[in-house]
């Protein structure tokens, strides 16, 4: 806790497979300070938190801590030079105390090895007081049933006690409570006036205004701006953020058809609230927002992964029951996940068994599988789609990014669905893949099916997309469509609370705005 | 949503009832409880036998041994790993103990032997596990026909017998008129318990088995403490094995192959351990062998076929594992 702290990262680069992302970025934590960093999902806010904790190492560039030259070999060494990093998730232990949560790997001991737990709790409770948390903490209490605000107050508090000189928050508020995250930032300016230096990183422009003395604005992995927040605003951030062209790597399409293919209504999952929407046929519906808004949990929720807890999803004007991804697909629901390797691939086995794995009454003879039948099926889809693999034989872990994501395709064309839902479909892809797999969703509706894409890239949802609907907190948000799909729209209606700010008047909640 | 601050805090109990169940617990309550269903049953089925000196005397003598296992296992399945190497130690023991007595004709020789060999055989499977990475439940698993074949190996599948009656004491004798075994039991429980709740090191280790990451940041020794866990439960399978010699006056390599692992580890889940580590209490799992010795000596005495009293064994296993998967959910 003593000053004079100064992480700075100097010319980073990092690169992952043919993603860039993050591209000579160079910039310092000063002790005493709250530097806030923004930035679009993907721009490289995590990709540069981890090289600070010490997860991934620099392609180039290096990490200077008091101005001399660091080399973090794992978050041990990181965390052992006074680098904390809290997450979204905090780390808790979760069926012992408070006190022995925040003090790990250092309880006072007596008699030589039995535990001082009168000390402890009186060293906690001191820590408590300081942070003026008495009154929502208890030492004895065990840690199991606390909220994530009360855990996130534990690891600061560990970090602190750890001698934590810079402390980076991940996205703090986003399970907090307006309450909860003005107490956040009273613990948050604490750490400031005692010298810690701060790295806030924050979707929340408000928060960040309120807060933050400097603000770092990174976009596609290039540090844009970084600047006083004195001499700035919300509208001139989210400019920073976004400020890009769009290209044309998308090809034309044909206008969506009158029909409804997928009619949503009142869809309310444990993840999800009240999602109704129409699909047509041959339509792009694009659906936006932050990561966590609940966009992939929406797609999970049609797609029979997550139960159902009201509502109602008719597909082509049948009714499809809810909680088994079986009946969606015999209803004619299409998935491809934005985790391909976890969700969607078999990667030990062949482009052959992944394709056909969701069409075994085409490829079964007699009850046995029938090779030839599959190859041929598998080899006029991956044909359409252009798949590069030695064979079909290949395994899929020995494919690229772009070609992974092709087979997982191939598997939705051999079934011909009337909707596909495609979760991120270009994430780690590269860009002569990627206009691929928009021509194949241009191909697809010409052919009547209508595409769900969830997308975090904004050219990309609004290059595909006929309609935009835009999600925070489980909810649908905005429904946006003509002319009303611009990137601020879709920012403005993504960020949670950015018609509030938290800090100043936490109770009012925004709900009657009409 | 603004209250969940304050759900966390623990209010005051305010009545004395609700301040007992607190202080023991809820879960363990509910194991009195159940212990409790099980007396009635018995005992109204067989009241007569059931409640007297001698019977009692027997269901403490049948689960001394179960219970110092099932005391250490909560220690290993605390730190996040599983030991089901145990019955075979236990019977590796029995022979390494009458061996060394045999050999020696010394009784202090039989428990050096065989808590020395218990420990060499959980410094295998803790160095195994932690320095191969390989899953625990694989490894002991391995272990056990490993450290079964040695004690066949090395008794040439006989049994020895002991002829030494000071040694014999540890297994027949009394003292205050309560078998020796059972003041065994009682001196691992209240040493177990000194160390999982009361010392720095017990607490280190509800903390790498609950949160790794947290401990390993927080510059404890993960690999140190679990290779310990596991050299102690072997440890303890020795004492055990000390005990069977003791009593049954003899080391058969085949002893402690009946299940007994598997009655340890239903008493530890039983008394709240968690299968992903981090929980559990001596105290639990020393009413989850009371349950687990009640039921036995009961169906016993109420004349249930042996065959069936395996079924009951192997589902009360299958539930106390989804009760403790149950739990850990809910939390």
């Amino acid at each position: 806790m003593t000053g004079g702290g100064i992480l700075a990262v100097d010319g980073v680069d990092k690169t992952f497979g043919p993603v860039q992302a993050l591209s000579k970025v160079s910039l310092d934590v000063r002790s005493g300070e709250i530097l806030a960093l923004v930035g679009e999902n993907g721009a490289g806010k995590s990709t540069l938190t981890r090289i600070i904790e010490g997860v991934f190492a620099p392609d180039a560039g290096r990490l200077l801590l008091d101005g001399a030259p660091v080399a973090f070999e794992g978050p041990r060494v990181a965390h052992a030079a006074g680098i904390r990093v809290i997450h979204q998730e905090p780390e808790i232990i979760p069926d012992v105390s408070v006190a022995e949560n925040i003090f790990p790997g250092a309880l006072p001991r007596r008699a030589g090895f039995l535990l001082d737990r009168r000390a402890l709790n009186a060293r906690a409770a001191r820590m408590l007081a300081l942070f003026g948390l008495e009154r929502d903490l208890v030492p004895h209490q065990v840690c199991a049933g606390l909220g994530p605000a009360q855990r996130q107050m534990i690891e600061i508090m560990r970090a602190v006690h750890a001698g934590g000189r810079v402390i980076a928050f991940d996205e703090p508020t986003s399970s907090l409570t307006g309450e909860e995250t003005a107490r956040l930032f009273t613990v948050i300016r604490r750490l400031r006036a005692d010298g810690v230096a701060v790295l806030y990183i924050s979707h929340r422009l408000a928060e960040v205004v309120a807060l933050a003395d400097r603000v770092a604005v990174l976009r596609d992995g290039h540090l844009v701006d970084v600047m006083p927040v004195a001499n700035t605003d919300e509208a001139d951030i989210t400019r920073k953020m976004v400020g890009r062209a769009l290209t044309s790597l998308f090809a034309a399409r044909s206008p969506p058809r009158p029909d409804t293919v997928l009619r949503v209504r009142g869809l309310t999952t444990d993840h999800v609230t009240d999602i109704s929407f129409d699909l047509k046929v041959g339509e792009v519906l694009g659906i936006g927002g932050l990561v966590g808004a609940g966009r992939t949990e929406l797609a999970k929720g049609l797609f029979g992964v997550h139960a159902r807890r009201a509502g109602h999803v008719d597909v082509a004007g049948c009714s499809l029951p809810s909680g088994r991804p079986a009946d969606a697909i015999l209803a004619g629901l299409g998935f491809a996940p934005e985790d391909r390797k976890e969700e969607a691939l078999l990667l030990l086995r062949s482009v052959v068994d992944n394709a056909a794995l969701c069409i075994p009454e085409r490829v079964s003879r007699f009850g046995l599988f029938d090779r030839r039948r599959a190859r041929s099926i598998v080899a006029e889809v991956t044909g359409r789609l252009a798949l590069k693999a030695p064979s079909l034989e290949t395994a899929v872990a020995d494919l690229s990014g772009g070609n992974q994501q092709k087979v997982v395709l191939a598997r939705w064309l051999a079934r011909a669905p009337k909707v596909l839902i495609l979760d991120e479909p270009t994430r780690g892809i590269d860009v002569g893949a990627k206009s691929e797999i928009y021509a194949l969703i241009a191909e697809l509706t010409r052919a009547g099916v209508g595409v769900i894409v969830i997308s975090s890239e904004m050219p990309e949802l609004l290059g595909l997309s006929d309609r935009i609907l835009v999600m925070s907190g489980g909810r649908i948000t905005a429904h946006l469509q003509g002319a009303e799909r611009t990137e601020d729209a879709i920012l403005r209606a993504a960020i949670p609370g950015s018609a509030m700010l938290p800090v100043a008047v936490p109770a009012v909640d925004c709900g009657e705005v009409s | 949503m603004t209250n969940q601050s304050a759900a966390g805090v623990l209010p005051p109990a305010s009545r004395p009832i609700a301040a007992a169940v607190e202080r023991i617990g809820i879960h363990n309550v509910s194991l009195i409880l159940a212990l409790v269903v099980l007396l009635i049953i018995f005992g109204v089925q067989r009241g007569d036998v059931f409640f007297s000196a001698r019977n009692i005397l027997n269901i403490g003598m049948g689960v001394a041994i179960l219970g110092v296992l099932a005391i250490s296992q909560t220690a290993v399945i605390v730190s996040g790993g599983l030991d089901i190497s145990v019955g075979a130690i236990v019977g590796l023991t029995t022979v390494t103990t009458a061996m060394a007595i045999d050999a020696t004709g010394a009784a202090g020789a039989g428990p050096v032997a065989g808590m020395t060999v218990g420990a060499l055989a959980g410094l295998f499977n803790g160095l195994i596990i932690t320095y191969g990475r390989v899953n625990p439940i694989i490894v002991t698993l391995g272990t056990m026909a490993i450290f079964r074949g040695i004690a066949f190996i090395i008794s040439d599948g006989q049994s020895i017998s002991i002829f030494n009656d000071s040694f014999r004491l540890l297994g027949i004798g009394r003292f205050l008129s309560i078998p020796a075994p059972i003041w065994v039991l009682v001196g691992v429980a209240v040493a177990f318990y000194v160390f999982l709740h009361l010392s720095v090191a017990g607490r280190n280790v509800y903390a790498i088995g609950g949160n790794p990451i947290v401990a390993r940041l927080s510059g404890l020794n993960l690999r140190g403490y679990r290779i310990a866990m596991y050299v102690v439960s072997g440890m303890v399978a020795g004492i055990g094995g000390i005990l069977l010699a003791a009593r049954t006056g003899s080391g058969q390599p085949i002893s402690g192959s009946e299940g007994l692992e598997l009655e340890a580890i239903t008493a530890a889940f039983l008394g709240g351990c968690a299968m992903k580590g981090g929980k559990g209490t001596v105290i639990g799992a020393l009413l989850g062998v009371a349950i687990i010795g009640v039921l036995n000596n009961g169906m016993i005495l109420t004349g249930v076929p042996t065959f069936y009293q395996m079924l009951a064994k192997g589902s009360l296993l299958i539930l106390a594992v989804i009760l403790a998967e149950y739990r850990q959910n809910k939390a």
